[in-house]
């Protein structure tokens, strides 16, 4: 069987959780033999694991028929893709897009971000979706999260061929409820024209049944994993004489950032022996750093920033306490990469992932006095810390994507073959 | 001939109610009286009420070829006579008939006999002597804390004077054996084992109305045929039970207050009697058995994992018995109201991963939480009393000085007004 899968972002050059979950999914999907994936991403870096799948940059495939020589396409290209596919794929162009600004081989130049005209963005990467409708064969269509589904749609109405959406997250996720109505427009269109979604939780899929009115019965929920860390022995705790509590993610309404710094203060009324991390960067983190002063535990409370790479996992592994109070989160992944480096995780009902685990103690996201209760039980009583570190470490590692991919492939089969 | 022995476990633990850490050293009363009673309430109305009155009933109509035994552990006999007084006197009602026996047990359903052998016997003879006031009888035969058994538990249930040990007929004790035979100790000869036959208790527990279940229904006359119908020799079926079974777990729709009502009829009709524990004591055993480690009736495993198999069970118990000694120096009656009730089994039971039911709470890490909490706030009071920076040998002759003081005046006065005396003579 052969899948079309429109991405937005791949390792290793990624802004979110999309990435991750998507290089995940098609990792795990390939451990089947049959099965082969052509992923689309706006904009590939050259850099992207192509073992088990093959890339296509969206910036590379022209939608406007331009007269170029070999050797011009060879360096536009700059190696990125092979100029026969170029020119293979410039015989399929079908429809006049000469409205869109392209370059001097026909291609549209994309950022791969989440630009401030990402409608256009959107837009642009559909009209490059019909040109691979037309070039390429396969058998089912697979877009992943909202950004995609103008492109899978226009894919489906192509080709013919079977739509599966894939929801990592809404815009009730996103915005507490405040809806964009040009992002819930699309959002809702592509849930409409799937031909089965799937949800990265029960959670979720009860948001796409409720608030997208969509048939329970082609809502299916398929629950993210997570990737072995390679190397994982390296990354171990620092001995320190203070306990280390930390919340690591965007600091934005989402994430419930005020509701961590209120435990801490709670925690530390009792406990000297804690300290808290706030890493990341977002929209509140002024205003937390504010909360903590007004609450006087800014001794206590450190603010170091956005971390990359290795730095997250080794600050996950230094931590004895990972929290994550998410008001609405579809899914949360990060909670499962603490848990690999033996950091007991505090998560928030209201997260995806607590569906799937047992061993991380959860609480309502509002619930401070919760929280800080099983702070302090970790940093003060041993049995419980090494309980969830050694449970939660096993537990995570048999949380594996190869698992979700056959869920993903059962979902294709009963599309693809349902007649 | 065939023989019922019919028990019946009666505990209900206290609720604990939700405590957070900021109010350890605040708030020393952790219990949740409302959550408590509701509970108490509803087992009383709907399971021990309607069934202590079918017993009673039976014993009448059978001339006294009905009996069966009860133990009440120390928690649900005070959470009874605060809540349902009325459960107490239909069981003072069953004990004046003379065919009901109530057993011994650790009086805070506890699993001192494992940690503390003197705290074990301290709670047995409280809890006897509990039941003498209630009942007018010293008991006569022992059943721990949830069936835990060994040899040490036995050899030292024998020395305290019981003839009679109850414990699960667990497969890799009993091995090829029967459970429908009376045991005795391994080395102690004195005291007669009793095993659960958990197979036929189970049946009517669990299985009563589970309509999956190949024998569905359960009648009192296929229940008495199986009997009726094994080896011969096999003499005794111990069937035993919490008594919520009745009413509570099998509720009364599905007929389980008709099953109880006609088994004795039917038992005696094909020629299956009834006996108690204590009825055994002079019974012939069979064989001895052995149990170099302690078992219990939890769980699939039938040991103590589902107390004790995960490092929370272990620190929060090992916590809790490092104040033994200490505690019982104290005279505080409240602390001592709480220290039996903080030993109940249940909640070290509600942190297993595998056999936390009943529990409120949402995890077995939340019910560590809050025991712990509770414990710390707990152990700092110990603390007050008698803080840890004075060894336990020098606390007792501190303790003893002060307690022996009146008697040591006393005795000092007299010698002086001797002395005087003495003098005066002089």
């Amino acid at each position: 069987m052969k899948a079309l899968m429109f991405g937005w972002e791949f390792p290793p050059h990624i802004l979110g959780g999309l990435g991750t979950a998507s290089y995940g999914l098609t990792r795990g999907m390939a451990e089947q033999e049959d099965l082969s994936i052509t992923f689309v991403i706006p904009k590939p870096y050259g850099d992207e694991d192509q073992s088990f799948l093959k890339i296509i940059g969206a910036c590379n495939v022209p939608v406007v028929w331009k007269e170029a020589s070999y050797d011009e396409v060879e360096r536009t290209l700059g190696g990125i893709m092979h100029p026969n596919e170029y020119y293979y794929y410039r015989d399929h162009i079908r429809y006049d897009y000469s409205r869109i600004g392209t370059n001097n081989i026909g291609c549209i130049e994309f950022s791969g971000r989440y630009p401030d005209n990402l409608l256009q963005e959107i837009d642009n990467y559909e009209a490059v979706a019909g040109v691979l409708a037309h070039s390429l064969e396969f058998d089912v269509i697979h877009s992943h999260d909202w950004l995609t589904y103008p492109a899978g749609i226009f894919a489906k109405q192509i080709s013919g061929k079977p739509l599966v959406i894939h929801v990592h997250a809404t815009d009730f996720d996103r915005s507490r409820g405040q809806v964009n109505p040009t992002v819930y427009s699309i959002e809702k269109r592509g849930m409409d024209i799937a031909d089965h979604i799937i949800c990265v939780s029960d959670l979720t899929r009860r948001t796409v049944i409720e608030k997208y009115h969509q048939d329970p019965r082609k809502v299916t929920t398929v629950h993210n994993a997570v990737d072995p860390i390679p190397n994982v022995e390296q990354f171990v705790k620092t001995p320190r004489k203070e306990k280390l509590v930390t919340f690591l993610g965007r600091i934005t309404m989402q994430k419930g950032p005020e509701y961590f710094v209120e435990a801490a203060a709670r925690v530390l009324q009792r406990t000297k022996n804690v300290r808290f991390v706030m890493a990341g960067s977002g929209d509140k983190m002024q205003a937390m750093i504010d909360l903590v002063a007004e609450r006087g535990i800014a001794d206590k409370v450190h603010f170091p920033g956005f971390l990359k790479g290795k730095q997250v996992t080794q600050m996950l592994a230094d931590s004895d306490v990972y929290m994550m109070p998410s008001v609405s989160e579809p899914f949360g992944i990060s909670p499962l990469e603490a848990m690999q480096v033996g950091t007991p995780s505090i998560i928030s009902k209201q997260s995806g992932c607590a569906e799937i685990l047992d061993h991380a103690i959860k609480t309502d996201y509002w619930d401070i006095d919760a929280m800080a209760d099983a702070i302090y039980a970790i940093v003060e009583y041993p049995a419980i810390y090494q309980t969830l570190s050694k449970e939660g470490r096993d537990e995570v590692n048999r949380i594996t994507w190869d698992k979700a991919g056959l869920k993903v492939r059962d979902i294709y089969n009963a599309v693809v073959y349902r007649d | 001939m065939k023989n019922i022995c019919l028990y019946f476990e009666v505990h209900i633990p206290y609720a604990l109610k939700r405590y957070r850490f900021f109010e350890i050293g605040n708030d020393h009363y952790y219990y949740d009286d409302f959550a408590t009673e509701d509970r108490v309430r509803y087992l009383a109305e709907k399971s021990f009420l309607p069934a202590n009155k079918i017993l009673l009933e039976l014993i009448q109509s059978s001339g006294k070829a009905f009996n069966c035994a009860f133990s009440l552990s120390g928690a649900v006999i005070e959470q009874l006579e605060q809540y349902a007084p009325e459960v107490i006197d239909s069981f003072q009602e069953l004990a004046a008939t003379g065919q009901v026996e109530f057993l011994a047990e650790p009086y805070g359903h506890s699993m001192a006999s494992i940690f503390d052998m003197d705290e074990f016997e301290r709670q047995v003879n409280k809890h006897a002597a509990k039941i003498k006031e209630l009942f007018g009888k010293k008991p006569t035969a022992f059943r721990n804390t949830d069936f835990i058994y060994s040899d040490e538990i036995g050899e030292k249930v024998a020395s305290m004077g019981y003839k009679t040990i109850l414990m699960e007929g667990a497969k890799h004790i009993l091995g090829w054996r029967s459970p429908n035979y009376v045991y005795q100790h391994a080395y102690v000869p004195k005291l007669n084992l009793l095993a659960r036959n958990f197979v036929m208790s189970n049946h009517v527990t669990f299985e009563f109305s589970n309509t999956s279940w190949s024998e569905y229904p359960l009648t009192a006359d296929k229940f008495v045929d199986w009997i009726a119908a094994s080896p011969q020799g096999e003499d005794i079926f111990n069937i035993w039970m919490g008594y919520e079974t009745f009413g509570a777990v099998q509720k009364d729709y599905s007929g389980i207050f008709d099953f109880l009502r006609a088994l004795p009829r039917i038992a005696l009709e094909k020629g299956v009697g009834f006996v108690t524990p204590s009825n055994l004591s002079n019974y012939q055993p069979v064989a001895a058995l052995t149990a170099p480690y302690p078992l219990s009736w939890q769980g699939e495993e039938k040991d103590l994992s589902a107390m004790l198999g995960n490092p929370l069970q272990e620190e929060a118990v090992a916590k809790l018995y490092s104040v033994t000694e200490r505690v019982n120096l104290c005279q505080e009656k409240n602390l001592k109201r709480d220290w039996l009730h903080l030993q109940s089994a249940d909640y070290f039971r509600y942190m297993s991963f595998k056999n936390a039911w009943g529990s409120s709470f949402e995890s077995p890490y939340d019910a560590f939480i809050n025991y712990m909490n509770i414990l710390s706030d707990f152990l700092l009071r110990v603390e007050a009393e008698y803080p840890t920076s004075i060894e336990n040998e020098e606390l007792n002759e501190l303790l003893k000085t002060i307690n022996d003081q009146e008697k040591m005046i006393a005795q000092l006065e007299k010698e002086l007004k001797a002395a005087k005396k003495k003098k005066k003579e002089a």
